[in-house]
């Protein structure tokens, strides 16, 4: 097992909202990365991603709060920090985060050598142009984007040259773990795969030594992680490597997403597609039990009220489910072969 | 690492699917020839669809896929009469499309409807539902019906797509869900029963599942009310799922087009290659040294 980079213990975050309720977006949350390793996180929409990325990264702003939990960022535990020393010592240099559409939110009137220098000096102020200048353009030549770029304005790049400065920017203080929220998803297919190919050379090049990677299209999340995290509700439903994930899902939740997936690859084209019917639950009250079991076929009366805590089911695996692995398993066989 | 290892699960093995139609002659419903939109004049002049082909059949299900700003959008936009035609003609059930007076085009678009992506841009934001869905009786000449049968359609086209009619009387489209609102939208089809439906990028930015559910009802209403659907869309991956035919457009122009399988299977242009290289799959290992 290679060197933990971060570890996440029992999470709890929520929002208050101006109506003063609670909203609770990340519910006991507990992972870890590794040296080397890329966890993926999928859900549906509203699940809690980029809540989670937020608390991990302890920067908690109203209205997002912090009420349990451990971080430890390789070996250092940051929990309790105060948001302001958490921009000032952790954003940048221990962790990165490229929120969901950043590209689109970049400030219209600055050149792109100017957020370098923002990353830069928010962590040093005392640093020189000069040096910035040098160190920005030695990176964007390790992770092949030409220098011109640093003298340029969002608008005069195009989606995916603008994504992958936002990405050399993030990156430029080599930090330990880098979270990317949907870094692809508003572009082209192959400036996708530029974009995928130079996070993943990210770690190759030693600029960060680990990676989060979120994002709603499976067959990518598949493609680009080791490990993936199925969010429902606020809550892990399970755990496992990329491939079990997909191919051998365990919950009835990430089996209904796993079965949604559209490639263009022979014979998945009479493949019946799954759709899970209902909504989740809204997050200001959600129900006790198990989190899915409104929408769950496999739905039994104790699931209602019983609190179901994540199984250990081998090495890297876990799922939320009072059903044993073997009668699940026997469930979606049956199913299969119903279906052929 | 997924990507590295050499061991993928197989692909499950190639399934014989129905055998072609015969016996019933496709009719045409919609076709164009030569079809072509130019913006702008002198050096701002932009060739946004170039002297396109085309022949929709009745009841066929069909994908225009492009990258972005490839046309597809604007090639929608002059199927539905929503914008001018530079040059070329379209024809609707072997007729030339007549929309030059503005019955003419109400008497059009009761044949041919459209979603789109955002579903929260569709709706009037002083139109309460249930004024949404009469304005679909009437659209189909039913405005005088009596109020009971008025509401009996309603309810009919809500519990459709899963909707309880009964809790959205009243009701405005903001205070619906997102995923309320895309069942909405096609609940308004289910009532217009269209010839020709066109749903432009109508599950792109949503989550697998919910897109599952969208495909599952717009093909459920395909084969209830057998119209024409066109999918105009980015993702390849969507486009090999739900059509009969493909269509492949690059900088205006049709590159490429057939059945579903040949495009996708047997791709025979090297800009159709390219895509279906680039998009990330599940058997098949994605190659990331070639961009
Ligand atoms: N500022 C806020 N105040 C109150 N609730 C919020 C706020 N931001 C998000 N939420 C709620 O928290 C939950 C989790 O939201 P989050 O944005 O983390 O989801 P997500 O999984 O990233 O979704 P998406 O796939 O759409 O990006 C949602 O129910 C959302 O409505
Ligand atoms: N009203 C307009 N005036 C001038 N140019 C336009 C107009 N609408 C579209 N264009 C241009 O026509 C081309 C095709 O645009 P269109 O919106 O049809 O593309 P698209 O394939 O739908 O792209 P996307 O996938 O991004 O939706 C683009 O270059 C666009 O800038
Ligand atoms: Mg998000
Ligand atoms: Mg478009």
């Amino acid at each position: 097992m290679g060197k933990v980079m971060l570890e996440v213990n029992d999470l709890t975050t929520k929002y208050i909202t101006r109506y003063n309720e609670d909203v609770y977006a990340v519910d006991h949350v507990s992972l870890q990365v590794e040296e080397g390793k890329t966890l993926g996180i999928a859900g549906e929409s509203g699940c809690g991603k980029s809540t989670l990325a937020l608390s991990l990264m302890g920067y908690y702003f109203p209205p997002l709060y912090y009420t349990g939990g451990e971080i430890i960022i390789d070996g250092r535990s940051i929990s309790g920090m105060k948001p302001d020393d958490v921009r000032r010592t952790i954003l940048g240099t221990e962790i990165a985060y490229i929120p969901q559409a950043a590209m689109n939110a970049l400030n219209p009137t600055r050149r792109v050598i100017n957020f370098i220098e923002d990353v830069i000096l928010a962590h040093d102020p005392t640093e020189n142009k000069k040096f910035i200048y040098e160190l920005a353009r030695a990176s964007f030549e390790t992770l092949g984007l030409p220098p011109e770029v640093l003298q340029k304005y969002p608008v005069e790049l195009s989606g995916g040259m603008k994504q992958r400065t936002v990405i050399a920017v993030s990156v430029i203080l080599r930090p330990k773990v880098l979270i990317a929220d949907e870094p692809s998803s508003a572009l082209d297919v192959t400036s996708q795969k530029m974009v995928i190919k130079m996070l993943k050379n990210l770690m190759e090049t030693g600029f960060i030594k680990s990676m989060i990677f979120i994002t709603h299209e499976l067959p990518l999340l598949y493609n680009v992680t080791d490990d993936i995290m199925v969010m429902y509700a606020g809550q892990i439903v399970e755990r496992a490597s990329a491939r079990e994930a997909v191919f051998d899902p365990l919950h009835p939740y990430s089996k209904g997403l796993m079965g949604s997936i559209i490639v263009p690859e022979s014979g998945l084209r009479d493949v019946k597609l799954t759709a899970i019917p209902g909504a989740p639950p809204n997050l200001k009250n959600p129900p006790a039990g198990c989190r899915f079991a409104e929408r769950c076929k496999y739905v039994r009366a104790e699931c209602r009220y019983t609190n179901v805590a994540l199984y250990d089911a081998g090495p890297g695996r876990a799922y939320r489910c009072i059903l044993s692995e073997k009668v699940l398993r026997d469930c979606y066989e049956h199913e299969r072969a119903i279906a052929a | 690492m997924s990507m590295n290892e050499p061991l993928r699960p197989s692909a499950p093995p190639p399934q014989v699917g129905p055998p072609p139609q015969v016996g019933r002659e496709k009719q045409t419903c919609l076709s164009g020839t030569g079809v072509t939109k130019l913006f702008g004049f002198g050096r701002t002049k932009t060739l946004a669809v170039d002297h396109v082909d085309f022949n929709f059949h009745e009841g066929e299900v069909i994908s225009i896929v492009g990258e972005s700003g490839s046309g597809k959008t604007t090639l929608a936009k002059m199927l539905l009469g929503l914008i001018s035609v530079t040059e070329g003609d379209i024809y609707f059930q072997g007729q030339k499309r007549d929309i030059s007076s503005s019955r003419k085009k109400q008497e059009y678009w009761k044949n041919i409807q459209a979603i789109f992506q955002d579903p929260f841009s569709s709706y009037n934001i002083f139109s309460k539902i249930d004024d949404v869905l009469l304005d679909c009786i009437r659209m189909r000449g039913g405005q005088r019906l009596p109020k009971e049968e008025k509401v009996k359609l309603m309810t009919e086209a809500c519990s459709f797509v899963n909707l309880k009619f009964a809790e959205l009387t009243n009701k405005y489209p903001f205070e619906l869900s997102g995923g309320q609102m895309q069942r909405l939208m096609i609940a308004r089809i289910f009532l217009l029963k269209p010839k020709i439906l066109i749903a432009d990028e109508p599950t792109s930015m949503i989550d697998a599942c919910s897109r599952a559910t969208i495909l599952d009802y717009l093909m459920k209403l395909r084969d209830e009310v057998g119209m024409t659907l066109i999918f105009i869309t980015h993702d390849i991956g969507l486009a090999y799922y739900v059509s009969d035919t493909v269509f492949i457009m690059e900088k205006g122009k049709f590159v490429e087009s057939g059945s579903a399988d040949a495009v996708i299977l047997t791709p025979q242009q090297p800009y159709t290659k390219r895509l279906l290289n680039d998009v990330p799959k599940i058997y098949e290992e994605w190659d990331l040294s070639t961009v």
